[in-house]
């Protein structure tokens, strides 16, 4: 069983072809390094795969079940968590607050919901604890380091049983230990049987941490392949066109 | 499942988040004063002290009864536009609000219609003031200070048409009846007060324990995180002004039965001390912050000051310089406290 499934996923927008006939078949647990060079259709893959954009042509499978996303809450409702770049966290709320930040947890006190925190502070913590992460739920993220906003951005992700979570240039931002810390993070997804897709512009980043490596050039997948059976300097010509395919 | 197949890749060495965060925790006594409704808490507490000491007037009973009241007004309005601010807006527009409340219901009142049907459809045309707000600053995605601005402008001219700019100080067969809800008092206490207690616990309980304020903040703090979470901005937008609108709505109505009349040119220029209040009560303008607590401890240190400057003998002149240049230092405090806690 595959956890995504692409099959000739194209995307024009008019005349320009920012996707031609992609196919990527990604397992469960499975950490897939997403790479090209600016302009090469890695945003567009993501955004077809998130539901923002409907592919042109093509078809995408979740656990192989064909899907159709018409809005990116089709593809959260069917196991897709999009972690973005700028992170989509409110700085002056608590990391608890965050994680279930539109979806909180209530109580009833006679006829009115009254918001469950003792539930949620719990429940995020027992979160960052599987994620390994020293993120205390109480606290606010505007006191947070870069790798403790990561975790809370993954949290919401776990929280809501994603299957496959999306993360656009994670690493971008933060510093070079909280890099690490961010790694660490996808591993525990990958250990909980979620497939990551990373986008990132990193090398060692994507090699540290990926199993399988893609490369986009033009709108074209030229290579998928094992991390292990492949190097940077394979990675960096196969993005700048020095080698055709592997 | 969390226990098998850790391939962990660098042990996580968190000794420095750690320190920072311990540091966070600190005695009760050291959050207290980290907050600045403490400070502006403490600031009305002291100058109350220091003019029952310096005058003979400030602690009559009279003027306490006074005072209260007249603070009362501005802290109800504070608390709706403590929420406004919280959610990255500003509500120009409240004075106006006030005005047209309190004409509505005065002049359907003084046209013989009873209390139930006045007072209803004043706190009516308030939440339609706050929706039209709403739904140009949410839908047509005009900014907020714009919309009020233009508001400000029309509302108050309403009320002029509607009472063709006459004082209106007889309101028909339940003339006695709205008197006594703005003027009167219940147990000692006027009623002004009263329901501005009611309407901070009702906002405080919102604010921290309901959906709609845990939105509210998020939105304040990070909009496009808010939407991306599905949380209906435009919606809580809308909702927010009417909130706004609906706080002056009630003080409109109120006022009108402790002044026994109505002029248009009730509520003008109310609005800075409003927002003044909230600012001193720590509501950021930037978004994201903000306490009904706060809200109500800020309009009473603005209405002590300016009750000490009259019963000192200071000019009324010098209120504008004092409530203008409360707003500007609020913010610059604020200012000045998050680059020390960046730096």
């Amino acid at each position: 069983m595959s956890a995504l499934r692409l099959e000739a996923v194209s995307k024009h927008f008019g005349a320009i072809h920012a996707l031609s006939d992609v196919s990527l078949l990604i397992e469960p647990g499975e950490v897939i390094g997403l790479m090209g060079d600016n302009g090469a259709g890695k945003s567009t893959l993501v955004k077809v795969i998130a539901g923002n954009f409907a592919p042109s042509a093509g078809e995408i499978f979740i656990s192989d079940t064909k899907v159709e996303f018409h809005k990116p809450l089709d593809a959260q409702r069917a196991g897709i968590e999009v972690v973005y770049q700028d992170l989509a966290i409110c700085d002056n709320l608590s990391a608890a607050a965050n994680v279930f930040l539109g979806r909180e947890l209530t109580k009833q006190i006679g006829p009115i919901p009254i918001l469950d925190y003792a539930r949620m502070r719990i429940r995020a913590g027992e979160l960052f604890a599987r994620l390994k992460s020293e993120t205390r739920p109480r606290d606010l993220v505007k006191r947070m380091s870069g790798g403790q906003r990561q975790a809370v951005a993954i949290a919401r992700a776990l929280l809501s049983d994603a299957k496959i979570v999306l993360m656009d240039e994670p690493t971008a931002a933060i510093s070079v230990r909280q890099v690490a810390e961010v790694l660490n993070l996808i591993r525990n997804l990958s250990d909980h049987g979620i497939a990551v897709v990373l986008v990132s512009h990193r090398m060692p980043d994507v090699f540290q941490v990926a199993d399988t490596i893609a490369v986009l050039r033009r709108g074209r997948l030229v290579a998928s392949k094992r991390a292990a059976n492949s190097s940077p300097e394979e990675v960096t010509g196969l993005i700048t066109g020095a080698i055709e395919f592997a | 499942m969390s226990n098998q197949g850790n391939r962990t890749l660098t042990p996580t060495a968190n000794s420095l988040a750690d320190a920072i965060g311990h540091s966070e925790h600190r005695g009760m006594l050291a959050r207290l004063t980290n907050h600045q409704t403490f400070w502006v808490f403490m600031a009305a507490v002291l100058a109350c002290l220091a003019l029952s000491l310096l005058t003979d007037t400030f602690a009559t009973e009279r003027n306490l009864f006074n005072v209260s009241r007249n603070f009362a007004f501005v802290a109800i309005i504070a608390l709706g536009m403590t929420a406004v601010i919280a959610s990255g807006g500003i509500d120009l527009s409240v004075g106006s609000a006030v005005v047209l409340s309190s004409m509505t219901v005065a002049v359907l009142m003084s046209a013989g219609m009873p209390f139930w049907i006045g007072i209803p459809a004043a706190l009516a045309v308030a939440i339609l003031l706050g929706a039209v707000n709403g739904v140009l600053v949410a839908y047509a995605g005009m900014p907020p200070f714009v919309v009020t601005l233009g508001m400000l402008s029309v509302g108050r001219s309403l009320a002029m048409v509607l009472s063709n700019n006459k004082m209106i100080y007889q309101f028909g067969p339940d003339h006695e009846l709205l008197l006594a809800l703005g003027g009167g008092s219940t147990m000692g206490l006027p009623n002004p007060l009263l329901v501005m207690v009611v309407l901070a616990a009702i906002t405080g309980f919102l604010f921290k324990w309901t959906r709609w304020g845990q939105h509210l903040f998020a939105m304040g703090g990070n909009e496009s995180a808010a939407k991306l979470t599905g949380i209906p901005v435009r919606q809580l937008k809308v909702s927010v002004y009417v909130f706004s609108a609906l706080t002056a709505g009630i003080t409109g109505v109120l006022e009108v039965g402790w002044l026994g009349g109505v002029t248009t040119n009730l509520g003008q220029g109310m609005e800075l001390a409003v927002i003044a209040a909230a600012v001193i009560g720590g509501a950021n303008l930037a978004g994201g912050v903000g306490t009904a607590f706060g809200a109500v401890v800020g309009a009473l240190l603005i209405e002590v000051i300016r009750n000490s400057l009259i019963l000192l003998g200071i000019s009324t002149f010098w209120q504008g310089a004092f409530v203008g240049s409360f707003i500007v230092i609020a913010v610059a405090f604020d200012r000045f406290r998050s680059v020390r806690q960046q730096g």
